[in-house]
């Protein structure tokens, strides 16, 4: 292509870019910053090195925490033992087939030995290595290495690698959220482009991320968000470029009575939020003052210090009052901000028009899904999950009984990994029931002939009557 | 209409999906004076359809009534007239995950068959990415095209009726990703390397057989690829009904009256039906004025599901 040069910045490591550091299975996300230590897997590590090169490189991690570019030649294994055994009659355990003692392993260690060359000494000093069969001295060799072997892959975060390490890592924080049942919810929910998709989690970001990445920057996201901020850790891990910030919106739950019934007014001064404000100003105040008081208090000193010398009271009071003016000042900005982002998701929401809706956390989903449906346009998918089945029993019996919604399903999936080796292929784990729950369905018109619902309510109670006639 | 877009009104030409209950979808292409029979009666498409939004209850000719439902890659999956074997949305969802696909991505893929994973590809690459699919049958080929031109997709891919295993994806040095889904698919491994950016990409192949999965797992540790990992996605289903189980008779308890025992486990079995209620009396066949009871014994979510849709 023309522009490969191009191309090839966007596969570079820069200064400041997020990545995720993996060794074997375990990941683990930082950020490319100079001269600072990163702590993976019970190692310091320096990333400055990293800048430059190709992500998906693997670096040996140096003395030092230092990375040093890992050849290609050294990848391959260097065991030439091509003697084997053919079972294992003769292999006796008598614990001292290794003649290298741990205190050996920690002096070659010590001597700044590498990984493989440490394998091959332990591989000289078994007296068994020779007897294995081939395929014991392989796994052998793979044990050491994943010991000794000291090195670390430099990889572009996305959702899949997100999704895995959060897994891995911290499942709690993601609700057991586990990545298959992600890559489930994005594609029932058919998140794309140019969509505007309504996002409901407390799953650190992961899913709103997730979201945001299947959307590249086109259409909008509106996270509704409990409490006072959005909370989105998660995101950052991600690295989107600045200009995908412009599509997420944020509206706070505890206005959607309020806008679903029309009182909420954003663009003047409305009750609600000024009551909202008032409770925020007190406390802003109050964590100002606290503020105040200890950013005050070493000023203060220095300034008593120097004010035996020439400075007045007055002027110390009125430099005071200035800091304080100037902290309203900004918090009233930034309470003014916080208006306008409200109001322009709340402008977002109130065609009813979404073309999605995702949930996922630790509420109870059933309030929270009937609430933000109406938010959707007919016609549009919605998916729920949850860690346990129950909540999402009583959401599908539910959304039976309120109608609006069509091909509801309850599922959820298992993930099976296969080893695939010569003649060593066999599944190697099963997980189930750990990795939650979905709900979906799709929103179709509500029957305009029963808007007060009467004609539902009153239906069906001649037909229990008849089936209790019938069985009585 | 479109695959990649959403819009509010179906209009001439689109492709509508009618939901005639759980599991029962069909689809519609919706044309100026035609005509779609469906088991409650007949849909005409210049008054039913044209113009109505999406998500619309439609009346039939019969008295019974359906949805229109605006098309999703997920929708069409199980709807769209096979000419292939397909895969369907579970493996979709892990494919266009463990790619990393996204808004953007060059993709390549083979053989398209009849173009369920390619609508899904299509849609989560929209509208900067681009697919590159390949398919050796000829009829396949063009009325995979045809159905693309059909779903307003057609500047999102490009389909090639070549052998992917002789002839490659007829793109050198472009994709992101590449999927294979082909009976050989180590012999297309060298063919995917090439398709690839040589900064690097992800690939995904789909065999049924796990001795296709050895040849493809040597060919790619061959071809010098990393990370090389073997899945299994199973989804499951579940049913939303209550259950109420009998109690056996243990005959009359002389220590307690026979009386109490009865009222004791009376209220325990309609409070675990209770939840259901709702649902309940909305049995199928209720609606069709047929029978009275329904044509399908289990009582199930599928069955309320069908029930609840049609009610007027």
């Amino acid at each position: 292509m023309a522009d490969n040069g191009d191309d090839d910045s966007h596969c570079r490591i820069k200064e400041g870019d997020y990545v995720v550091l993996k060794r074997g299975d375990i990941f683990k996300a930082a950020q490319i910053q100079l001269k600072k230590k990163v702590i993976f897997e019970k190692q310091w590590i320096y990333l400055d090195n990293a800048v430059g090169h190709f992500y998906r490189t693997t670096f040996e991690i140096g003395s030092g925490g230092t990375l040093l570019l890992k050849t290609p030649k050294e990848m391959e294994s260097s065991t030439a033992a091509k003697e084997a055994g053919a079972d294992n009659r003769n292999i006796v355990d008598d614990g001292k087939s290794q003649k290298l003692t741990r205190d050996d392993i920690e002096m070659l260690k010590e001597q700044g030995l590498k990984g493989q060359e440490i394998i091959q000494q332990l591989i000289d000093n078994s007296s068994t290595f020779k007897d294995k069969t081939e395929y014991a001295q392989d796994k052998y060799i793979k044990k050491k290495k994943k010991k000794y072997e000291n090195t670390v892959m430099i990889l572009k975060p996305s959702c899949r690698i997100l999704a895995m390490m959060y897994h891995g890592r911290e499942p709690g924080k993601i609700c057991h959220l586990r990545h298959d049942t992600l890559a489930q919810m994005l594609t029932l929910a058919n998140i794309h482009a140019g969509s505007k998709v309504l996002v409901f989690e407390t799953c650190s970001g992961l899913v709103l991320g997730a979201v945001m990445e299947r959307m590249g920057g086109f259409g909008s996201v509106i996270q509704m968000y409990p409490g006072g901020e959005p909370l989105r850790p998660g995101v950052d891990s991600f690295g989107f470029p600045s200009h995908f910030r412009d599509m997420l919106h944020e509206f706070p739950i505890c206005h959607v009575n309020a806008l679903l019934t029309g009182t909420l007014n954003t663009k003047t001064k409305d009750p609600s939020i000024d009551s909202e404000k008032s409770v925020l100003t007190a406390k802003d105040v109050q964590q100002n003052k606290a503020d105040v008081e200890q950013q005050g208090s070493p000023e203060e000193q220095s300034r008593e210090a120097s004010s035996v010398a020439n400075t007045s009271d007055d002027q110390e009071k009125e430099d005071r009052e200035k800091r304080k003016e100037a902290k309203a000042q900004e918090r009233k900005a930034k309470q003014e901000e916080k208006r306008k982002k409200m109001a322009a998701a709340a402008a977002l929401l109130d065609g009813r028009n979404a073309d999605g809706l995702v949930i996922a956390g630790r509420f109870h989903p059933c309030p929270v899904l009937l609430g933000l449906l109406k938010f959707l346009a007919p016609s549009r998918p919605f998916v729920v999950y949850s860690q346990h089945k129950e909540p999402l029993i009583e959401c599908y019996t539910k959304l039976k009984e309120v109608g609006g919604t069509v091909s509801l399903r309850l599922t959820d999936t298992w993930l099976r990994h296969y080893q695939v080796m010569p003649n060593r292929t066999h599944p190697l784990l099963l997980m189930s029931g750990g990795g939650g729950y979905l709900l979906s369905g799709t929103t179709v018109a509500v029957d305009h002939s029963k808007p007060a619902g009467s004609l539902r309510a009153e239906e069906p109670a001649p037909k229990r009557l008849k089936l209790t006639n019938t069985e009585g | 209409m479109s695959f990649v877009e959403y819009s509010d009104h179906i209009q001439d030409g689109d492709t509508a999906i009618i939901y005639l209950g759980h599991d029962s979808m069909m689809p519609v292409k919706v044309q100026h004076g035609a005509q779609t029979q469906t088991r409650y009666g007949a849909i005409r498409h210049s008054t039913d359809l044209i113009g109505k939004p999406y998500g619309s209850k439609v009346t039939c000719s019969k008295g019974g009534w359906v949805h229109v439902l605006h098309p999703t890659p997920e929708l069409w999956t199980v709807t769209l007239p096979h000419r292939t074997q397909i895969l369907y949305t579970t493996d979709i969802a892990m494919i266009t995950m463990m790619l990393e696909l996204r808004p953007g991505s060059i993709v390549c893929e083979s053989g398209t068959g009849s173009g369920s994973l390619s609508h899904a590809i299509l849609r989560t690459i929209a509208p900067t990415g681009h697919l590159h699919t390949v398919e050796f049958h000829q009829q396949r080929a063009e009325m995979a095209a045809q159905e693309f031109k059909e779903h307003r997709v057609d500047h999102l891919v490009t389909v090639r009726n070549q052998d992917v295993c002789k002839d490659g994806f007829g793109v050198v040095g472009v994709a992101d990703a590449v999927f294979l889904d082909i009976p050989s698919p180590w012999e297309a491994v060298k063919h995917a390397k090439a398709a690839m950016k040589k900064q690097g990409g992800r690939v995904c192949s789909f065999s049924p057989c796990i001795e296709q999965v050895q040849r493809t797992c040597e060919a790619l540790a061959d071809q010098a690829f990393e990370e090389i990992s073997t899945l299994e996605v199973l989804l499951r289903v579940h049913d939303v009904r209550t259950a109420s189980l009998p109690l056996p008779d243990f005959g009359s308890d002389p220590t307690e009256t026979s009386e109490k025992t009865a009222a004791d486990s009376a209220p325990k079995q309609t409070n675990v039906t209770s939840q259901d209620h709702d649902a309940a009396p909305r049995d199928p066949g209720s609606h069709l004025g047929t029978s009275p009871s329904p044509p399908n014994p289990e009582p199930n979510g599928r069955n309320r599901e069908n029930v609840s849709s049609r009610r007027f």
